[in-house]
């Protein structure tokens, strides 16, 4: 029946697209050790109630008292132990970080990928309210939302991933609209697969990498914004410990100069956790993209 | 003899940014037998694919189907829902692209590839489908298909892409495959294994097929009967050897005629068509190849029988007042 012989091509190494991206990223010294620094934290974070010496919330000591050997980082206004709730504060932060990554994360991929493959009205309807979203001042609609929602730790997880979804929905849409015409696409409606197998198994996990570098970013900039809206007051309310309102005593200058114990440990524990996120989300950037020859 | 798929009149518009329709496909009726290769000729731009992509139900979404039937194993494909299409598609009816390159997902291996519609349409469990998906690999030729499975697209050649593209296609035992240029983005040595192998194939599984290309030399080595397709309408159908012995239409004659040999002498002259494919060629009148032709005369764009379709014999007909019957020949002052 066949007049061919096979043709014999020797098989290169195997060098899976995953295993590139990993090869890639590990050449960021930067990601690395932000990576390893950022899983030391959530580490610490997660085991907070079996290392943390004290109660986070109970007076274990006099009012902000400086660091001594009972207390590593010293106390706080209300005398309870700033090393504990800076763990616990820690938790409550990559928690609401997280969630609402997530949450904002999963709508954003939502929309964006019905968007961009259904079009039409339906697109016209998202990106209407995607533009809405996004033209309101950012901080300004959140503390707004946290106004009318009492804050608390739920609250503001649902107010920043009801948010931040917009810059997720439109870096969806825009690479599925490119992904839709291609060969492949066209090729399995021609095996007459079923449009949400299409949508969600042959173009999603086309488009995963540029969603996980965004959620790197909405990831450290949830934490931020946690840490704003807490030291506002609108965030996690006391006596929960949150990075942002661990930060709420340093509204005095005199804390400020002479108390430093006080905001140094949270203050500096945000901008290195949002540095190392975002060095994580560079790094998988350049590792991500195919292109790359590096 | 009954045919396995069979369309009548299939007309599809395009919207423009004017919303404005334009007719791109004018009425094509054509059909295709049972275990046949029906090659659709002509140039870039005349409708070839759009036919391909209307009778697949594909058009992107500024396009429609106007009017016309397209009965496919006794069914009407025209109106079917899309669930009832997705039946059809994949199961009985298959399309193969041009670009082998971009067919396959970049992010999968050939084996989830391969395995996905026989676990869809066939019902497979994982494993059915891989014992499947090896022996499918093993027709098209594959070396070493156990390995071959776990591969990633961007770890194979172009010809071992298309291979794999047409193991996909044929997974299902589909009744009808629809190559859309399949190798043109390959090597001509490349192209012509691919081509043996989907013709032994074809024949083998007792399959029919619709090659569109616009390679005459592919035609002649594939094809059982030949339709040319000139700006949205057929102008010619015949089988292959009418085709190339006694070509009809003056456009079929000057395809030809661009065809180099490798019996030419040096110093001949390839002959190529003057002026290109109309524009807008809706809004013509009469032959939409007057413009381009030899023996164009008056009637050819207004003449009363312009737009006729003449029998040249059994087989074999031609859109084009040259071959009107006797009886009306005083139509035409044409020579």
């Amino acid at each position: 029946m066949l007049k061919l012989k096979p043709v014999n091509i020797p098989s290169s190494p195997a060098d899976t697209y995953n295993r590139q991206i990993l090869r890639r990223f590990l050449k960021h010294r930067l990601a690395v050790v932000s990576l390893i620094f950022l899983g030391l934290i959530v580490l610490l974070a997660i085991l907070a109630p079996v290392i943390a010496p004290y109660d986070p919330n109970r007076i274990t000591g006099g009012f902000s008292q400086a660091p001594s050997y009972e207390h590593w980082l010293g106390t706080d206004q209300s005398g309870r132990d700033v090393l504990s709730r800076l763990l616990y504060g820690t938790r409550i932060s990559l928690l609401v970080g997280f969630m609402a990554t997530l949450i904002s994360t999963v709508i954003g991929v939502i929309l964006g990928l019905l968007s961009g493959y259904f079009g039409g009205w339906l697109d016209m309807v998202i990106m209407r309210i995607t533009d809405m979203v996004m033209s309101f001042p950012y901080i300004l609609l959140v503390l707004v939302a946290a106004a009318i929602f009492e804050p608390g730790l739920v609250n503001i997880i649902l107010i920043l991933g009801f948010v931040d979804w917009p810059g997720v929905a439109r870096l969806v849409r825009g690479n599925v609209l490119a992904l839709r015409e291609t060969n492949f696409v066209k090729s399995a409606e021609v095996a007459g697969m079923p449009k949400g197998y299409i949508l969600f198994s042959e173009i999603l996990p086309n488009t995963v990498a540029p969603i996980l570098v965004y959620a790197t970013s909405v990831f450290a900039l949830s934490i931020l914004d946690e840490a704003a809206l807490s030291y506002l007051g609108m965030g996690v309310t006391l006596p929960t410990a949150s990075l942002g309102n661990m930060l709420n005593g340093a509204e005095s200058i005199t804390i400020l100069t002479s108390k430093p114990w006080l905001w140094i440990p949270a203050g500096s524990l945000i901008i290195l956790l949002a540095l190392s996120i975002n060095f994580i989300g560079d790094a998988l950037r350049d590792a991500a993209d195919p292109t790359s020859t590096k | 003899m009954k045919h396995l798929l069979d369309v009548q009149n299939l007309s599809v518009a395009f919207r423009g940014d004017d919303r404005r329709e334009r007719t791109v496909v004018d009425r094509v009726s054509f059909h295709v037998n049972p275990g046949e290769i029906l090659c659709i000729v002509g140039e870039s731009g005349c409708g070839k694919s759009v036919t391909a992509l209307a009778i697949m139900d594909l058009l992107s979404r500024n396009g429609r189907i106007t009017e016309g039937s397209v009965r496919f194993d006794g069914r009407e494909l025209i109106g079917m829902t899309a669930g009832e299409m997705d039946q059809i598609r994949g199961s009985k009816m298959t399309m193969v692209f041009q670009d082998a390159l971009t067919s396959l997902n970049p992010v999968f291996t050939v084996g989830r590839q391969l395995t996905e519609s026989l676990r869809v349409h066939q019902g497979l469990d994982k494993k059915e489908a891989a014992k499947r998906a090896v022996t499918l690999l093993e027709k098209v030729g594959l070396p070493d298909p156990a390995t071959m499975m776990k591969k990633f697209p961007h770890q194979l050649s172009g010809g071992q892409r298309q291979r794999v593209m047409i193991a996909i296609a044929l997974s299902c035992d589909p009744k009808l495959l629809i190559a859309d240029e399949p190798t043109t983005a390959l090597d001509v040595t490349i192209q012509s294994q691919i081509m043996s192998l989907t013709r032994d194939l074809i024949h083998e599984l007792n399959m029919s097929m619709i090659l569109i290309t616009h390679d005459l030399g592919l035609v002649a080595e594939m094809a059982d009967r030949v339709i040319v397709m000139y700006a949205g309408q057929i102008v010619e159908t015949a089988d292959v050897y009418s085709l190339f012995h006694t070509p009809a239409h003056p456009y079929t004659k000057a395809l030809m005629g661009a065809v180099p040999s490798i019996y030419d002498s040096s110093d001949r002259q390839l002959a190529s068509i003057r002026g290109t494919v109309p524009e807008n060629y809706t809004e013509l009148s009469g032959c939409r190849f007057a413009d381009r032709c030899d023996h164009a005369c008056e009637d050819c764009r207004s003449g009363a029988k312009s737009e006729g379709t003449f029998s040249v014999s059994a087989e074999h007909t031609v859109r084009c007042i040259l071959y009107a019957p006797e009886s009306d020949k005083e139509v035409t002052s044409c020579v």
